[in-house]
């Protein structure tokens, strides 16, 4: 039972990324009919606004210590964060919290570079095959991660996540368990957390403002709504950002999780396409839900007993399930009919 | 009385909404049948149910003696059914002439052949039946024109010429003069009466247009709500009173 | 050959001469050495038949390096096992990709439009995947599968000695190569590199044949109106299978040769950035036309050949003529776009060809064209023009 759970939790934070991947992608797709392959670029700039913020809260002001010297008798260097200079002990706070902080950085610039890609580059492709939609977005992720490539360098930076969030919780102690049973990553829990909530507000805003139940109706039915004279391109341009937010909110606060690096967009992207796939093309629930499912699924897989078994299977776990559920199923697990059929 | 298709009690719904409700049909050999009602009535659905689109929920489609329920489009179509939809469906990328072909093709090697080594231009008697099928329906001189840059009456012709080309038993007509203007009305009634009566090819035809229905028809199965509610000559349709109840009233509902 | 008519004889001629003079014709662009020569016969082959998927019948397929993978990782164990001969091993690549192909292709063509896109790329990131992980023994995981002095190679391996064999076509070496001089250039004839020409060659008139043939038609149809296809009486699904498969052999007798080339695979030729070059590849040069994809695959890795080679030094000497105010600038900005950032330009350039010249180049000379000779005469002609 302890193990049970602790493979559940185990694939709760991947599967929240998935989730978030995946519920974008959803929205891009149902919203606006484009199937966007620069997603999970956007996840990965989102991560790397989280680096680039932290960076900057870290930059040290280098001064030389006027008495001390090293021990080769050049002058001492002391580095001192400019954060530290400035803000004194909430700049040591600053710091710490600079993951969660980011967000601050990271929900503007995602917004805007959301908006500027609806606007410059996938308004122009609405009426376009959507292989020429693909090839696009496409190339558009090689662009970006090559910038950001170019700019971070091509390793993987690591990301310290607060202090007070670094170590492990009691789970099993929280739920009523014997202390000590259940032991996880806290930062991964915050993470899970985080996604439920974003995940929920994105819901309820769909669900319960008129913004939200035009954008539904326009999902279903584009052009009727077109014709009661609602700019429905205007909303769905702030959809198109609001799903970049998530995807980068979601890398942000992923970063601690695992070192961004250039290419972690595409890595993740192709699993959340797959998510995608077996939730359902155009089901919001059947994206967030498949997310969880595979995600918790992959943390299954990767546990020795199963590895010894089928060794390899961990790799693998998602795209055979993907492959099962095609078979059977091939509208997914929640997909309506005709979405993206002809 | 030799009938090529029969439906027996069909039905089928959509959520709450019974589109179609206990329909039963007969078409005779070598005769036009239409079938007309007010929207709605569930024309497209039964058509839909001939050619594998839609399977009916419960009831039977038997053509030549053999079902077609829950046989795929193509399958139907080898079996010898025949289909121009409402707004042509024909190959836009391709000319005109290549359009027949493909039809002639499918109907000579079946379903699938694998014939990637041989040449196109060696398939002379393709061509001369894909030309002479051209001529028949008058788009002969278009043959070299890529399909999309027909004008949308020239595009049904080209369908039809598709659906011909393949020698079909039974052809399905979804209002082939929606949209035309009077002029192409009367020429589209007057190309398919010479293929009648040139072929006898047996044809169902769906359609609002009341002149193209009695110019052609020789039954007429009058649908309302799902249902047939009248089956009879042109001439005995045009006084029927339930007709004129169906129309009017359908309006009203 | 009997069955093509004159024009299309016309071009198979033009085009084999082309290749064949390939040494001669790119020596004085500086890409007349034989492993670059190679690349542009090798990818060009992959993007040939990568197009009679995507060119035909319009299925996007975001998988086909991990084919070009698996062929080069048959062609290498044919090399460990059978024998240092190529012929063998690019007929092992061939059908294994093949057969790969129809695996992939059967479950990802249940689907069509996006999905199957996306099937495709999760099969080939599968494939990476297993290739580093499960599949070590096969692949050799991250170092790569190579030849060892002590592979049993059953039908040439006897009275080895010294160094690693080499790739040979009954006898002759692959990396063999005469150097002349002509017109004052040297000239490189390489052994590999016709090769590969000549299976290129060979490549292109299989195209040009299932482009003619009822079954071309039938692709194109296929691209063109699924649905009235399948109400004309067509199963589409095995004719898009068989489209799938011929173009995963293609990608696989590519991995081949790449292999007898070079007598080593890893698993990052199955990665999605290679399945994007191709795909790059195939619309650069204009997708569903002949030469497209060949001349696509040529201007990349030539691109690739030249871009990649240069680093920021050579960038800031190529400008030396500019003040140094202005140069600066513009080399730290032109230095994004060469040697590692290569890709950047393949991002950029795939990018501008989606978005201005859907076609491809050999669209974009087609549109030239028609605008030159409607300065001269004002008759639109009858025929269209020859895919």
């Amino acid at each position: 039972m302890d193990a049970f759970l602790l493979q559940v939790l185990n694939g709760l934070d991947k599967g929240s990324a998935y989730a978030l991947i995946a519920l974008g992608l959803t929205l891009i797709f149902g919203t606006l009919g484009v199937v966007n392959f620069a997603h999970g670029a956007l996840f990965m700039l989102g991560a790397f606004c989280a680096v680039a913020f932290d960076k900057v809260v870290t930059a040290e002001r280098v001064l030389l210590d006027p008495i001390k010297k090293t021990p080769w008798g050049t002058p001492l260097e002391v580095r001192v964060p400019y954060a530290k200079v400035w803000f004194g002990d909430a700049g040591e706070w600053l710091i710490d919290y600079s993951v969660p902080i980011s967000l601050a950085l990271a929900v503007p610039v995602m917004m805007l570079i959301g908006v500027a890609m609806e606007r410059g580059l996938i308004r122009h492709f609405y009426k376009r095959p959507h292989a020429d939609q693909i090839l696009v977005t496409f190339g558009l992720a090689i662009v970006l991660q090559e910038l950001v490539k170019a700019g971070f360098g091509a390793n993987p930076i690591p990301m310290p996540a607060p202090s007070s969030y670094q170590g492990m919780a009691d789970f099993g102690a929280l739920i009523g368990m014997e202390p000590n049973t259940v032991v996880y990553p806290t930062w991964r829990l915050v993470y899970f957390l985080f996604a439920a909530a974003i995940i929920g507000a994105v819901f309820a805003f769909l669900q319960f403002t008129t913004f939200g139940m035009v954008v539904r109706a326009g999902m279903a039915d584009r052009e009727t709504v077109g014709l009661l004279g609602i700019d429905i391109d205007r909303r769905f341009t702030f959809m198109f950002g609001l799903a970049a937010v998530v995807a980068g909110a979601a890398g942000a606060m992923y970063s601690p999780i695992l070192s961004p690096d250039y290419h972690m967009g595409m890595d993740f992207l192709v699993l959340s396409f797959v998510v995608v796939v077996v939730g359902g093309m155009g089901s919001l629930g059947g994206a967030v839900a498949a997310g969880f499912l595979l995600g918790i699924l992959q943390s299954f897989a990767s546990m020795n007993e199963v590895k010894q078994i089928l060794p390899g299977i961990d790799q693998i776990i998602i795209y055979l399930v993907a492959v099962a559920i095609l078979l059977t199923r091939p509208r997914g697990l929640m997909g309506r009919k005709g979405v993206m059929e002809s | 009385m030799d009938p090529i298709l029969k439906v027996q009690n069909v039905n089928k719904r959509f959520g709450g909404l019974k589109a179609l409700d206990d329909v039963n049909l007969t078409v005779e050999r070598g005769t036009v049948h239409a079938i007309i009602g007010p929207n709605g009535a569930g024309k497209s659905t039964l058509l839909n149910c001939f050619v594998g689109r839609l399977t009916p929920d419960t009831g039977t489609v038997m053509f030549d003696g053999v079902s077609l329920l829950g046989r795929k489009p193509h399958e139907i179509n080898q079996l010898g059914v025949s289909r121009v939809f409402q707004t042509p469906e024909i190959f836009e990328a391709l000319s005109v002439l290549e359009n027949v072909m493909v039809a002639a093709l499918a109907h000579r090697d079946g379903a699938f052949r694998m014939n990637a080594w041989g040449a196109l231009d060696a398939e002379a008697e393709i061509r001369d039946l894909a030309l002479a099928t051209l001529e028949d329906v008058g788009l002969a001189q278009r043959r070299a024109m890529e399909a999309a840059a027909l004008s949308r009456g020239d595009k049904r012709r080209l369908e039809l010429a598709m659906c011909l080309v393949q020698d079909p038993k039974l052809l399905l007509l979804d209002e082939p003069t929606a949209g035309m203007a009077r002029a192409d009305t009367n020429n589209t009634i007057d190309l398919l009466k010479r293929l009648s009566e040139e072929r006898g090819i047996t044809k169902v035809v769906i359609e609002h247009d009341m002149h193209v229905v009695f110019s052609l028809a020789h039954r007429i199965s009058v649908m309302a709500q799902g249902h047939v509610i009248v089956e009879d000559r042109p001439e005995n349709i045009k006084g029927n009173p339930k007709v004129q109840e169906a129309y009017l009233g359908g309006a009203h509902a | 050959m009997t069955n093509l008519n004159a024009a299309d004889r016309l071009l198979l001629l033009l085009f084999a001469v082309a290749v064949l003079a390939g040494p001669v014709i790119l020596a004085p662009f500086g890409a007349g050495y034989p492993d670059l020569l190679q690349k542009f016969a090798i990818y060009g082959l992959f993007a040939i038949g990568f197009n009679i998927l995507f060119g035909l019948t319009g299925y996007l397929s975001f998988g086909h390096a991990a084919f070009l993978g698996v062929g080069s990782y048959a062609a290498v164990w044919a090399f460990k096992l059978l024998s240092m001969n190529v012929l063998p091993a690019i007929v092992f690549a061939v059908l294994l990709g093949g057969l790969f192909a129809l695996l992939i292709g059967y479950v990802s063509l249940r689907r069509s439009g996006i999905y199957f896109s996306i099937l495709t790329l999760a099969f080939a990131q599968m494939s990476y995947n297993m290739a580093y992980s499960v599949l070590t023994p096969l692949t050799n995981g991250e170092t790569g599968l190579q030849i060892a002095l002590d592979d049993p190679r059953i039908l040439d391996g006897a009275g080895q000695s010294g160094g690693l064999p080499l790739t040979n076509l009954f006898g002759l070496p692959m990396n063999q190569t005469w150097e002349s001089e002509l017109l004052g250039m040297t000239v490189q004839f390489n052994v590999g590199f016709y090769l590969c020409a000549a299976v290129l060659i060979l490549g292109f008139y299989a195209a040009l044949r299932i482009f003619r043939s009822p079954f071309g038609l039938m692709l194109r149809a296929l691209k063109s109106n699924q649905n009235r296809l399948n109400y004309t009486g067509v199963n589409t699904r095995p004719y898009a299978l068989a489209a799938f498969v011929i173009s995963g052999m293609y990608a696989g007798l590519a991995g081949g040769l790449l292999a007898a080339t070079d007598p080593l695979a890893g698993a990052e030729r199955m990665q999605w950035t290679a399945s994007g070059e191709v795909v790059l590849m195939t619309i650069l040069g204009g997708a569903g036309t002949l030469l497209g994809p060949v001349l696509g695959a040529g201007m990349i890795k030539y691109f690739e050949a030249i871009l990649s080679a240069i680093n920021k030094a050579e960038l800031s000497d190529l400008l030396s003529f500019l003040p140094d105010a202005l140069r600066e600038p513009l080399v730290s900005v032109l230095a994004l776009f060469v040697g590692e950032g290569w890709h950047l330009t393949l991002g950029v350039i795939f990018m501008a060809i989606v978005i201005f010249l859907p076609g491809g180049l050999v669209e974009g000379a087609r549109r030239a064209m028609r605008l030159f000779s409607r300065g001269a005469s004002d008759a639109p002609s009858e025929e269209r023009p020859a895919k």
